[in-house]
């Protein structure tokens, strides 16, 4: 028998909020993150793009000083959302008076993109301008991807497993995959699965600007990501974490927890396309949509409402539409789509945790976030994108779905169910 | 060059930045491991830490003898001296 899957808990940080409600305060107003960067590196290096989306509240401002020097910055806002959603869920840490849970049956599924790029770089700096004796002991836990993964496990005292997605931005929504794969198993109760992203370094500004895959709108960094508008030049630079308790029906009602929404399903593909233009044709895309409603058991007329990964990229847009008409047909008119990177920016191996947060936010408050900057909507993808105010879900039991697409043809989809 | 006291001193604010123990706490008869719960890698960061801020080398070799808090400002002292 399949085992139910419920989302118990959620943790975020942004750059339109510190914490959940404040995310989702600004999403429902359509608040634009981005702004001008302010670091001097922007004008060393004479970067083609100088905006992006920073966080709105400094992980140093909630940690302790010496969690932070043992921290790359991905695994501190990583930090910061998990302890979040492991709070918000009512569930113990270890040295918490009364500890109830069996470790062994608690896990962590977290995602990064890139994970600890500042303490590479910065190691490499001091390599090369102070010699190896300055290297800290600390470089390799704090620059490899699996560290926020091993850090919250630490923290949580989570013994089941910590595992790491790292498939560029669809990695976000592939830890909840892997989180779903874990709880159907039958190996583990209870999983605090998200993602984290924290590389807005000059490296990789400069590397994804040479790739013409950002946004150059310097002059008007709110305005710059435009998902779906006919003006849309590349998607804008985001940090962040998200993170979203996952726990078996069994264990949440056990333990008296307030269930958000239901994980129904969750599914993930790959294009064997190219390595960083998404198919045309969405194929893989399709599929992953095709099988995460399978893994649901949900019906097509049960969608109604997508968070799409419109990362407001002048190629990449289309071909999620695509993958949505060629699945739900005429149904998609009846599915209202939000694309809240139009806000958040995109936030790389983060943006699905941070995506899926908003996507159960919706279906529990029963409203859909809002897009901005749809000035002109690009006449070739014919979607109901939610602007202005957001969108009335109703009352009925329904299905939400979110999609994460990354570099390496990753195709990752997760669907949400009320409660 | 530093008299026993200002090394302490000196010590006692690498620990705390590394570890977030008060500085009051770090006191020459403290062990590193015992008494101040420093693992292996905090103790390396904070010998490199006061490598540079006392301009001393101690050996990776060396460490191992740094039993207590005392054990490091002596050692620092000596190298100086």
């Amino acid at each position: 028998m399949t085992r139910r899957l419920v989302i118990t808990g959620l943790g975020a940080t942004t750059p339109i909020g510190g914490d959940v409600d404040t995310l989702w305060a600004n999403a429902l107003a359509g608040t634009p993150g981005a702004k001008t960067l302010e670091h001097d590196w922007v004008e060393k290096y004479e970067l083609p793009v100088t905006f992006a989306g920073e966080v709105s509240v400094e992980p140093a401002e909630v940690l302790a000083k010496p969690e932070t020097r043992r921290m790359d910055r991905s695994t501190q806002l990583g930090m910061v959302a998990a302890r979040q959603a492991w709070a918000d869920a009512g569930l113990p840490r270890p040295k918490d008076e009364g500890y109830d849970l069996d470790p062994e049956r608690v896990a962590v599924s977290f995602a990064t993109g890139i994970g600890g790029v500042w303490t590479l770089l910065d190691s490499w700096d001091t390599l090369r301008e102070r010699g190896p004796r300055r290297v800290m002991p600390m470089t390799v836990p704090m620059l490899m991807p699996n560290g926020a993964a091993g850090a919250i496990s630490l923290d949580l005292g989570a013994q089941g497993g910590a595992r790491t997605a790292v498939s560029a931005c669809a990695s976000g929504v592939e830890a909840l995959d892997m989180a779903l794969e874990m709880l159907r198993k039958g190996d583990v109760d209870v999983v605090l699965a998200g993602g984290t992203e924290a590389a807005i370094h000059p490296l990789p500004m400069a590397a994804f600007a040479s790739l013409q895959a950002l946004s150059k709108r310097n002059d008007d960094p709110g305005a710059a990501s435009r998902p779906y508008d006919r003006d849309r030049d590349g998607f804008v630079m985001g940090e962040g974490a998200g993170a979203l308790v996952v726990e078996t029906e069994e264990h949440a009602k056990a333990r008296g927890a307030t269930i958000y929404a239901e994980l129904a399903g969750a599914a993930v593909t790959s294009d064997a396309h190219h390595i960083t233009a998404p198919d045309p044709e969405a194929l893989g895309a399709s599929r992953a949509l095709r099988r995460a409603l399978e893994s649901a058991g949900a019906e097509l007329s049960d969608v109604t409402h997508v968070n799409a990964h419109a990362t407001s990229t002048p190629v990449g847009d289309k071909p999620e539409y695509y993958a949505l008409k060629s699945v739900f047909g005429d149904h998609l008119e009846n599915i209202c789509v939000s694309a809240t990177k139009s806000q958040t920016g995109h936030l790389l191996g983060a943006a699905g945790a941070v995506e899926s947060v908003l996507t159960v936010k919706a279906l529990r408050e029963r409203r859909a976030p809002v897009t901005i900057n749809l000035d002109h909507p690009d006449p070739e993808m014919p979607l109901d994108v939610v602007t202005g105010t957001p969108r009335e879900l109703g009352d009925k039991q329904q299905v939400a779905l979110c999609n994460s697409f990354g570099f390496g043809g990753h195709n990752a989809v997760a669907a949400f169910r009320t409660y | 060059m530093a008299d026993k006291n200002e090394i302490l001193a000196g010590l006692a604010e690498i620990v705390n930045e590394e570890t977030g123990l008060e500085v009051e706490e770090v006191q020459s008869d403290k062990s590193f491991t015992e008494d101040l719960d420093i693992d292996s890698i905090s103790m390396m960061t904070i010998v490199v830490n006061a490598e540079e801020k006392f301009d001393v080398k101690i050996p990776d070799e060396e460490v191992k003898n740094l039993t207590t808090v005392g054990d490091a400002v002596d050692f620092i002292a000596n190298a100086q001296g």
